[in-house]
Formats: C-alpha cells, sequence, structure tokens
C-alpha cells in the first residue's frame, strides 16, 4: 500500500474551528481511488466535525488587524482552515 | 437598485423577444468563428459609444437597442455609455470545461464607480446545464483574480438558469465562473461590458425614492423604518461572517450616497458615527 494525501479546505463564518463553514475546496491526491465529499453541501458544518471524522488541522489562518485606511474592505473569505488526511492505496496506482 | 446594491446583480426574465434570441445565437456563432479571422463580423473597438455599436442589420444591435435594454443600461451606466468589450461564451453539449471562480479584469479603482456586464442567455438553460455560477453579495470586496481560484464552494452561490431571452445584470466586480455543460445542446450567452460616461447618480427611475429613502438614523439596534432601502442594504448572504456583514453595509452605503447624491445616507450609523466623532480629533 502507499500513502496518499488529501486536503481540504474550510472557511469559516467566525475565527473558531468550531465555526460555520461558508466555503469549502477538496483536493485528492488518490485520485479517486479514496473517499470522496459532496459537491453540492458543505461536508462537514465545521472544522470540528471534519476532524471527528478523521482530518488532521494542518493549518489555520492568522489573526491581523486590518491597515490604517482598509478597516471596512473587505477582500477575500478570512478564516480559513486547511486539514489533510492519508490514504493507503494499492501500489502501481496512478 | 437597492437590490443590485446589496446582491451585485439583477436579472431581468425573458426580456429578449423570441425571435431576436434566435438571430442572436446564429450572429454569436459567427462572431465566434470571424472575430480574429481576417473577415468577417467583428466587435466594435473598446471606447466605442454604444450607439455606434453593431449598426443594423443586426441581431446584436437590436438587443442592445431595444427599448427595455436601453432602460436598463441607461439605468445603471447612462445614455451614452462606452462599449468596453464583448464576447461569446460557448459551450459545446457535453462540455466538462470548468472556469474557476474569478473577477474580471484587475481590480478596480477605490472609488463607488462602476462598470455593468450585461450577460444575454438567448435560449432556456436549465438547471444545472451550464448556466454562470456567480456568488451573490460578493462584487464590493478588494480581491485579485487568481485568488478566488481557491474557492470551489461557497454558501448561496448560484448557477444561473432560467428561460431564452433572459438577461443578468453585473456589477463588474461580482464573482463568477464558467461551468460545465452536460445537457444535450449547445449553450450559448452574450456578455457585453459597458462603461459610463457620466456620474451614476439617479439615472434610473427615482419616483419612489423619497418614500423608501430611511433617513441616517436608521438603526437596527434602534429604531428603523420596516420598508426602506437600508432593510434592503441590510441583506445578510449565507457565506459572510458578521464582521464581513458589517463591512459589506458599509461598503452598501457608501455606494448608495454615490447613486443618489444623498451624502448623509446610512445604514445601521456606521459612518454617521465614525465622521460625527472625526471633527473631534485635536478639540
Amino acid at each position: 500500500m502507499a500513502p496518499r494525501q488529501q486536503v481540504l479546505y474550510l472557511w469559516a463564518n467566525g475565527s473558531a474551528l468550531d465555526s460555520g463553514t461558508v466555503a469549502w475546496a477538496f483536493h485528492d491526491g488518490t485520485d479517486g481511488a479514496g473517499p470522496t465529499l459532496p459537491d453540492t453541501t458543505p461536508p462537514y458544518a465545521n472544522g470540528v466535525a471534519a476532524m471527528r471524522n478523521g482530518w488532521m488541522l494542518l493549518q489555520s489562518s492568522q489573526l491581523t488587524a486590518p491597515l490604517p485606511g482598509n478597516e471596512h474592505l473587505n477582500d477575500y473569505l478570512e478564516y480559513e482552515f486547511v486539514f489533510e488526511r492519508h490514504i493507503d492505496i494499492p501500489e502501481g496506482s496512478p | 437598485m437597492a437590490e443590485f446594491v446589496a446582491n451585485g446583480f439583477i436579472r431581468f426574465e425573458a426580456i429578449v423577444p423570441e425571435d431576436v434570441n434566435e438571430r442572436g445565437i446564429d450572429e454569436m456563432r459567427r462572431l465566434e468563428l470571424e472575430r480574429f479571422g481576417p473577415d468577417g463580423l467583428k466587435p466594435p473597438h473598446t471606447g466605442t459609444p454604444l450607439d455606434e455599436c453593431y449598426p443594423l442589420p443586426s441581431a446584436i444591435g437590436e438587443y442592445l437597442r431595444l427599448p427595455q435594454i436601453r432602460g436598463i443600461i441607461e439605468s445603471f451606466v447612462g445614455v451614452d455609455p462606452a462599449f468596453d468589450h464583448d464576447f461569446t461564451h460557448h459551450l459545446q453539449p457535453h462540455s466538462t470545461y470548468t472556469q474557476p471562480l474569478h473577477v474580471d479584469a484587475i481590480i478596480d479603482s477605490p472609488d463607488t464607480t462602476f462598470d455593468v456586464q450585461l450577460f444575454w442567455y438567448p435560449h432556456d438553460v436549465a438547471p444545472g446545464e451550464g448556466g454562470t455560477r456567480f456568488v451573490p453579495g460578493s462584487h464590493l470586496r478588494r480581491v485579485r483574480s487568481s485568488g478566488l481560484e481557491r474557492y470551489q464552494h461557497i454558501a448561496g452561490e448560484q448557477q444561473f438558469s432560467g428561460p431564452a431571452g433572459t438577461v443578468v445584470v453585473f456589477h463588474h466586480g461580482l464573482w463568477h465562473a464558467g461551468q460545465p455543460n452536460p445537457g444535450d445542446g449547445d449553450r450559448w450567452m452574450h456578455k457585453v461590458r459597458l462603461n459610463p460616461t457620466v456620474a451614476q447618480v439617479r439615472l434610473w427611475n427615482t419616483d419612489d425614492l423619497a418614500e423608501l429613502q430611511n433617513p441616517p438614523s436608521d438603526h437596527v439596534f434602534a429604531r428603523m423604518l420596516p420598508d426602506s432601502v437600508a432593510q434592503i442594504l441590510r441583506t445578510m448572504h449565507p457565506w459572510m461572517s458578521i464582521t464581513d456583514y458589517r463591512n459589506e453595509q458599509v461598503q452598501r452605503a457608501k455606494l448608495w450616497r454615490y447613486l443618489t447624491g444623498d451624502v448623509t445616507y446610512d445604514v445601521d450609523h456606521y459612518l454617521t458615527r465614525l465622521e460625527g466623532r472625526a471633527g473631534l480629533v485635536g478639540s
């Protein structure tokens, strides 16, 4: 068996790991050989629910104060959590 | 107009007549084939006054000259906007092409002026069959186009579906993406971007504005009018944090000030509070 990585991004509506999911992205290093996630609904209600399903937290976004003059400007989704899990797939798989 | 400010788009269902839609598809096909060739149908030069674009006979020209379409355009960018560019978006049946989420062009000026983009769908688009994906309420955020590719799914995003002849008007900053077409038919869409050449102040029918314009004291934690512009500008989209939401209210209020010429307009006291205190510094 060979380990492959799956990566899950969750963006939340607050800075806590149990804040509600508002966006998500999934990248599958197993190329479909491992378990997948639904496309149309958030796969997990929050980051803690993902951890309880076997996902390991890799990174969470830093909390940074806005630059002077930018206090009321929005840009990218602010609260990003990145998870991974390792899936064993048969040797010789693509 | 307040819904456009809150959501970044507004749709007009089946507003283009059937015969213009049918001839429009033929002309979109020609434009796709001939746009970059040595001869044939060409788009207007960037900067051309709209009145001079696609002179008749032309189905796209007919569409752009329909009174109801000109009324929409005039309401957002005035009677004499400039043509920025257009494009025909064509998906073959069963096309799997997926465009990443993006905004067009570059981050625009930090002021409140805006372009509009008209998306014309000349045939029925069934749910899930290639209609444009977009994120309501995303239009006032300051992002770089490539930075949005990371977001595969956002709560509350929509994918266009609707009857032939529907036109959706986008604020130029709205996040969007082309989607696969699992259907059996070709999917056509014409997108045109228009630049205002006049200040976009009270260009639409404002007969009801005096009745609906709330005073700057309108505040969700104090007193508020039950039916007002502010109630619409308080729209919270499902993907927003509470900070996002309040910041968006500030940006929407600034845009509404520009659109109405009312420099005291506010929603929930955010701007008025800061402006009142600013005068105290150094006193």
